[in-house]
C-alpha cells in the first residue's frame, strides 16, 4: 500500500476532480441568506488629503443600505490594521509605523486606497451609489521614487523623511577590514522589480454576524485562517476570538497575498453587524492589481572582497526596500529578517554586512510574495558571483564550487546556521543535465542564424520551514511560528487530519493524506484533510514560506507517534500481552514472536467500545494532537541553469534550455513537487523577463491590468528539466526542507546571467523585455557573436 | 454597465433607422470591444443596435477577382475558411492570430474595421490587400477609410455590410505582440498584386494603420526581403509607452516588414 500511496509515491492529486469539474468552493461560491453586497470607493488619488466628503447623495440612492467611513471606524473603535514585525532602527530606536486604518480617515496614500464602503442590495447598485459620493481632495505630491522619497512631502506624520526603518546586520568592522585586503572588489547596482501576485482567484470576503449568538462569521480568501482571526480580534478589535469564526475555503492560489490582514474582510466582517445582513465583497481584477500587496521592489548596491585566487573574503550590501504606503502585515521582515540572513547564499563568506532602508512612498502596500526576502537575496548574490567570475576571466561553475560551503553545520556570519547540504552534488548533476560542455558548440551554431546565445547559473539557498518561535520572537515576530496537528481516528479506523496548514493550491489533501496512509499503514482514501477552518481546527499559522511540509507534517508526524503509542497500549489489553511486546508495522498491532495481531482499524474500534480495558487502566478513544515548533530553519538548496538565444534584430529573449537540479531533503510526492518547482520556475521567469508594476510620476498605476502587465504564459516557456538531489533535513522527523518557492528564488538570476552572458554586458534590468534587451545591445554595439 | 436599451434590427435597413433615432446608440456587432468597455463603465451608449440577427450580413464568396466577406464574419469562420485559405492564405493567417478562441468566435471583421483600434490587425490587411468597404450607403476604398485612431469614414447612420479584398499575387502578415496584450505593437502586412507592393503597419502608428512609404519604396523595384536590408523609418508619429519607444517601433517596422516578405514569398 505504502509503496503506490506513501511517502515518495507520486499520488495523483485527490482535489483535483473537485477542481477541475467546478465543484471546488470559493468564497465567491458563499451566498448567505440576506446578503448584501459591498462596493469601496478607492482614491483616484497617490497622495491627498480628504477636505470634505459628502456621503448624503449616495446613503439615499436605490438598494443602499449604508454608507461606512473612517469616521464610522473610529466611532466603533475598530483599530487599525497592524504591522506584525517590529523592527529596530541601527540606533535600536523603533521602526516608524504610521496608522492604517481601514477606511481612509482624513487622507489617503496610494491609488486604490479604501475612502468609503457602499453596502447595497445589490453590486451594481453599491457601484452606482458611489459615483453620489462626493470627494473634496487637497492633492499633495506623490512620492513614487526611494531615491528622492526623504525629499518629499511626509506620507505619514511619524516618519517625517519617509523612511520606515534604517536596519543592518553584520559585522562592519570585519567587512571593512577584509575589504582593505582584498585583491579585487566586484561591485554591481541592482534593481528587483516590483510584481502584482496576480492569483488566479481575486480576494474575497463575506461578513455574516449573528444577532441571536453574537458570533462573527468570516469567509476570506486567506493562506493563514487563525492568525486573520488572532488579528482581528486582538488587535481589530471586532469581537473575541471565542466569537469570531474565520473561514478559508477553497483557495485559489496566494502568493504570499493572502497571508495579510487587509481593509476589505475587516470592514465586511464589521459592517455585516451595522447593516444586520451579511455583506459580500469579490475584488474585480483591477482591483486586485491596485490593492493585493505587491512584492519585491528593491534597488541595491553590493560589493564582493576576493583575494587573488577568487576566494571571497567578505560581502557588503546596501538596500532600498520599497514598503509601500502602509507597512502590511508581515511587510517590514520580508526586506530584512527574509532577506539579509539568506546574503551568504551557498558560500563560505567570512565577513557580511548589510543595511536597509525601508521607504514609504505613495503606491499600494509591500510584502510578501512568492518566496519573500530570499529571490531578492538570491538575485543580489547569484548576480554578483557571476559578475566577479566574469570578471576574474574564471568560469562560474568553478568559481562557484571554489566558494562553496563544503562542511556541515555551517555558521553564517548573518544569523543562519546550515544543518546539511551538498552542494557541489547539484552543481555537478546540473552541468551534465545542461550538457556545459557543448555549450560553446550551440553558442557558434545560434551565431550562424544571427543569434546570441548565452548561459547563466544561479546556485540558490534558502530558508523554509519558518521557523522556531523563541529566535523568531527574538528579532521581532509578534508571533510563535510553530504548526498544530490533530488526527482523529474514527471508530472504524478511517482518519481525519485537522491541520493549522492551509492549502490553496498546495495539493495537502494528498500529500498529507500520504504520510498518514504510509505511517498508519491504512488506504489513502480512508484519510480526510481538514483545514481552513477555526472552529475546526484549534489552531494553526498557515502556510507561507514553504513551511507547510517541514513544520505542518511534522506536526501530523508527531500526532501520528502518540497515536501509534495509544494504540499500543489499546492492542496490548486486545491482545493480552505486554504493551512493550506489541509491534506496530504495515498497519497492523502484532505481538512479538507471535502470529497474534489486529489491524489498526481493529484497534481503533477496541479503542472506542473500550470492552477490553477499564477505565481507570486507560482512556477510551483515539485522537491525538501535536504542536511542533521548528528547532532551526530548513536549507533547500540547488542549482539552475538557463540557457537562452537571442534575437538582436528584435530583443526577444528565447528560453532554450531550462535545467533545475533541487536539493529539498525528502520528498513526499514527486509530481506535486515538480509542479511547485515548474510554477515557481515560471514565475521566476517571469519576473526576469515580463512582470513589472510600474507607476507614473504622479502615482498612478500603469499596470493595473493584463493589457499592460506581462504574465508569463506556457508559450514562453520551455520543457524544463528537473533533477534533484537528496540530503534530507537533519532538524525535522522527516526530512523534509520545502519546495514551494525555490523556483521563483533560483530563476530570476539565472536568466539575467544568461542575457548578460549573451550581450556581453552587465547594464540590463529586470523585466528583461524585447525593447530592454535591444536597447542594451545597440548601447554596447554587440553585435559580436552574431557575425 | 449602465443601463441602455437593446434592438435586434433584422435587416441593415432596420438598423440604420434606429441608428437614426438614437444618436447615442452604438453598433454591436461582436462586442470583443464595446462590452468590456461598457462592462467598465468607461462607455455609456443609450442603446445598442445588434447587428447579430441582421440578415445577409455573414459570410464568405469569390466574385470576380476578389474574396468578399460579410461585416457580421467571425475571425474564426475566415480563419478556417476554404475559400480565404485558398485565395489570400495571410488574411486567414492574420484572423487566425487574432485574441484568443473566444475572441475569435465572436468578434467581427466589420467591428473590427469600424472600430479602427490602432493595434487591431484587419485594418493592416485592409490597407495593404486595397480593399473596398461596402456600406449601406455606398463604396470606400480603403486608402480613404481610416482617418486616424478610431476613427473611419463612416458616417452616422452607415453600417459596414460587406469587405471586398482583391486577390494579390503575394502577401504576408506577421506581427510582433504587445508583450502583455499580444495586440500588434508592430504588425506589418505586405501585399504585392501585380506590378504594386503595399506595405500597412498597425499598432504602431500614433493615428492608427499607416502605409509605410519607405518600406513600399524599397520593395518596388524588387519583392525581396534583402530589398529592405538599410531601411530607415522615422520614429515621428509613432506610438511611445512603457513597452515600446517609437524608436524601437520604428526599428521594428522594416525589421518586421521584412520577415512577412520572406513569409510571402516562402508560399
Amino acid at each position: 500500500m505504502s509503496s503506490t500511496t506513501g511517502i515518495g509515491a507520486s499520488v495523483l492529486r485527490k482535489e483535483d476532480i473537485r477542481f477541475i469539474t467546478g465543484k471546488g468552493q470559493y468564497t465567491d461560491d458563499v451566498n448567505r441568506q440576506g446578503q448584501a453586497h459591498a462596493y469601496f470607493l478607492r482614491s483616484p488619488h497617490a497622495h491627498a488629503t480628504i477636505k470634505k466628503l459628502d456621503i448624503s447623495a449616495a446613503k439615499k440612492a436605490p438598494g443602499v443600505l449604508d454608507v461606512l467611513t473612517g469616521d464610522d471606524l473610529a466611532h466603533d473603535k475598530v483599530g487599525g490594521l497592524i504591522c506584525g514585525w517590529m523592527i529596530h532602527n541601527k540606533d535600536g530606536s523603533p521602526m516608524k509605523a504610521g496608522a492604517h486604518p481601514a477606511l481612509a480617515q482624513g487622507k489617503v496614500r496610494y491609488v486604490g486606497d479604501h475612502v468609503a464602503v457602499i453596502i447595497a442590495e445589490t453590486y451594481s447598485q453599491a457601484k452606482d451609489a458611489a459615483e453620489k459620493i462626493v470627494v473634496d481632495y487637497g492633492v499633495l505630491p506623490a512620492v513614487v521614487d526611494m531615491n528622492t522619497a526623504s525629499k518629499g512631502p511626509a506620507i505619514h506624520d511619524v516618519a517625517s523623511d519617509n523612511v520606515v526603518y534604517d536596519w543592518h546586520l553584520g559585522d562592519k568592522a570585519a567587512t571593512e577590514a577584509a575589504f582593505k585586503n582584498a585583491k579585487h572588489v566586484t561591485k554591481i547596482d541592482l534593481v528587483n522589480n516590483r510584481l502584482i501576485p496576480n492569483a488566479m482567484e481575486p480576494r474575497a470576503a463575506v461578513g455574516d454576524y449573528d444577532a441571536g449568538t453574537e458570533v462573527f462569521t468570516l469567509y476570506t480568501t486567506s493562506q493563514n485562517p487563525h492568525v486573520a482571526r488572532l488579528v482581528l480580534s486582538a488587535f481589530i478589535g471586532i469581537a473575541p476570538e471565542h466569537k469570531l469564526r474565520v473561514i478559508a475555503p477553497d483557495v485559489g492560489g496566494g502568493f504570499g497575498s493572502k497571508i495579510f490582514i487587509y481593509a476589505e474582510e475587516t470592514v465586511c466582517v464589521w459592517a455585516s453587524k451595522r447593516v444586520g445582513r451579511p455583506v459580500k465583497w469579490t475584488a474585480d481584477r483591477t482591483e486586485a492589481f491596485l490593492s493585493d500587496a505587491h512584492g519585491r521592489d528593491h534597488i541595491t548596491h553590493a560589493e564582493l572582497a576576493l583575494d587573488d585566487k577568487g576566494k571571497i573574503l567578505a560581502f557588503r550590501v546596501k538596500t532600498k526596500a520599497n514598503l509601500g504606503a502602509y507597512l502590511s502585515t508581515f511587510s517590514s521582515c520580508v526586506p530584512t529578517y527574509l532577506y539579509a540572513p539568506l546574503l551568504s547564499g551557498q558560500y563560505d563568506i567570512p565577513a557580511i554586512y548589510v543595511e536597509v532602508e525601508g521607504i514609504y512612498t505613495t503606491t499600494a502596500p509591500v510584502d510578501a510574495y512568492r518566496g519573500a526576502g530570499r529571490p531578492e537575496a538570491t538575485f543580489v548574490v547569484e548576480r554578483v558571483m557571476e559578475v566577479a567570475a566574469r570578471e576574474l576571466g574564471m568560469d562560474p561553475a568553478t568559481f562557484r564550487r571554489k566558494n562553496f560551503v563544503k562542511s556541515f553545520p555551517h555558521q553564517t556570519p548573518v544569523i543562519m546556521c546550515y544543518d546539511t547540504g551538498n552542494y557541489t552534488a547539484s552543481l555537478d548533476l546540473a552541468l551534465e543535465m545542461a550538457d556545459y560542455k557543448n555549450f560553446g558548440k550551440r553558442k557558434k551554431e545560434s551565431a550562424k542564424n544571427g543569434k546570441l546565445r548565452g548561459i547563466g547559473f544561479s546556485a540558490y539557498i534558502e530558508a523554509c520551514g519558518i521557523a522556531p518561535s523563541a529566535a523568531v520572537g527574538s528579532l521581532g515576530a509578534g508571533v510563535g511560528l510553530w504548526e498544530s496537528a490533530e488526527v482523529r481516528v474514527n471508530p472504524v479506523g478511517t482518519v481525519e487530519v485537522l491541520t493549522g496548514s492551509h492549502s490553496h493550491g498546495q495539493g495537502h489533501e494528498t500529500t498529507f493524506a500520504q504520510l498518514v496512509s504510509d505511517r498508519l499503514g491504512i488506504d489513502i482514501n480512508s484519510v480526510a484533510i481538514v483545514h481552513g477552518d477555526t472552529d475546526k481546527v484549534q489552531f494553526g499559522m498557515g502556510t507561507y514560506g514553504s513551511r507547510s511540509g517541514s513544520v505542518g507534517m511534522s506536526a501530523i508526524s508527531k500526532a501520528l507517534d502518540k497515536v501509534i503509542a495509544k494504540g499500543k497500549k489499546v492492542a496490548s489489553y486486545a491482545l493480552e500481552a505486554s504493551e512493550k511486546d506489541i509491534e506496530f508495522k504495515d498497519g497492523r498491532f502484532s505481538v512479538a514472536g507471535t502470529d497474534k495481531s489486529l489491524a489498526f482499524g481493529e484497534v481503533a474500534l477496541q479503542a472506542y467500545i473500550a470492552h477490553k480495558f477499564t477505565g481507570a487502566e486507560l482512556e477510551p478513544g483515539l485522537k491525538e494532537g501535536a504542536f511542533y515548533d521548528p528547532t532551526n530553519f530548513t536549507f533547500p538548496s540547488g542549482v539552475h541553469i538557463c540557457e537562452v538565444e537571442i534575437d538582436p534584430d528584435t530583443g526577444v529573449t528565447s528560453i532554450e534550455k531550462w535545467t533545475a537540479v533541487d536539493d529539498f531533503g525528502n520528498v513526499i510526492n514527486p509530481m506535486i513537487v515538480e509542479g511547485q518547482v515548474h510554477g515557481g520556475i515560471a514565475q521566476g521567469i517571469g519576473q526576469a523577463l515580463m512582470e513589472g508594476a510600474h507607476y507614473d510620476k504622479d502615482g498612478q498605476l500603469v499596470t493595473a491590468s493584463y493589457m499592460d502587465y506581462t504574465m508569463p504564459r506556457a508559450d514562453n516557456l520551455p520543457s524544463f528539466q528537473i533533477g534533484m538531489t537528496n540530503t534530507p533535513c537533519t532538524t525535522n522527523p522527516l526530512g523534509l526542507k520545502g519546495c514551494g518557492e525555490a523556483g521563483a528564488i533560483a530563476s530570476p538570476p539565472a536568466v539575467i546571467n544568461a542575457i548578460t552572458d549573451a550581450i556581453g554586458h552587465e547594464n540590463i534590468a529586470m523585466p528583461a523585455t524585447p525593447q530592454a534587451v535591444w536597447m542594451a545591445i545597440q548601447a554596447s554595439g554587440s553585435k559580436i557573436a552574431a557575425e | 454597465m449602465y443601463a441602455f436599451s437593446y434592438h435586434s434590427p433584422k435587416t441593415v435597413r432596420q438598423a440604420a433607422t434606429l441608428l437614426g433615432k438614437n444618436p447615442d446608440a452604438k453598433v454591436l456587432a461582436g462586442g470583443q470591444t464595446l462590452l468590456p468597455t461598457m462592462k467598465q463603465r468607461l462607455a455609456s451608449p443609450s442603446a445598442l443596435v445588434d447587428l447579430g440577427k441582421a440578415e445577409g450580413m455573414s459570410g464568405i464568396e469569390v466574385k470576380g477577382r476578389n474574396v468578399v466577406i460579410g461585416a457580421m464574419t467571425r475571425h474564426a469562420d475566415v480563419a478556417t475558411s476554404a475559400i480565404v485559405g485558398e485565395a489570400i492564405p495571410a488574411l486567414a493567417a492574420l484572423a487566425g492570430g487574432i485574441g484568443d478562441p473566444a475572441v475569435r468566435n465572436r468578434g467581427t471583421i466589420g467591428g473590427s474595421i469600424a472600430n479602427n483600434d490602432p493595434a487591431a490587425d484587419y485594418p493592416s490587411a485592409v490597407l495593404a490587400l486595397g480593399a473596398t468597404i461596402i456600406t449601406n450607403k455606398r463604396k470606400i476604398p480603403a486608402d480613404q477609410f481610416f482617418q486616424g485612431m478610431f476613427s473611419t469614414a463612416l458616417e452616422e447612420g452607415e453600417v459596414i455590410v460587406k469587405v471586398s479584398f482583391p486577390i494579390p499575387s503575394k502577401a504576408a502578415y506577421e506581427k510582433f505582440p504587445n508583450p502583455a496584450s499580444r495586440y500588434a505593437m508592430v504588425g506589418v502586412f505586405v501585399a504585392k498584386k501585380g506590378s504594386e507592393t503595399r506595405v500597412a503597419v498597425t499598432g504602431a502608428g500614433s493615428d492608427g494603420v499607416f502605409r509605410s512609404a519607405e518600406c513600399e519604396a524599397a520593395l518596388k523595384a524588387r519583392f525581396n526581403p534583402k530589398s529592405l536590408d538599410g531601411v530607415k523609418v522615422k520614429a515621428s508619429g509613432l506610438n511611445s509607452d512603457i513597452h515600446a519607444s517609437s524608436e524601437y517601433r520604428a526599428h521594428l517596422i522594416p525589421v518586421i516588414a521584412k520577415r512577412a516578405v520572406a513569409k510571402a514569398m516562402a508560399k
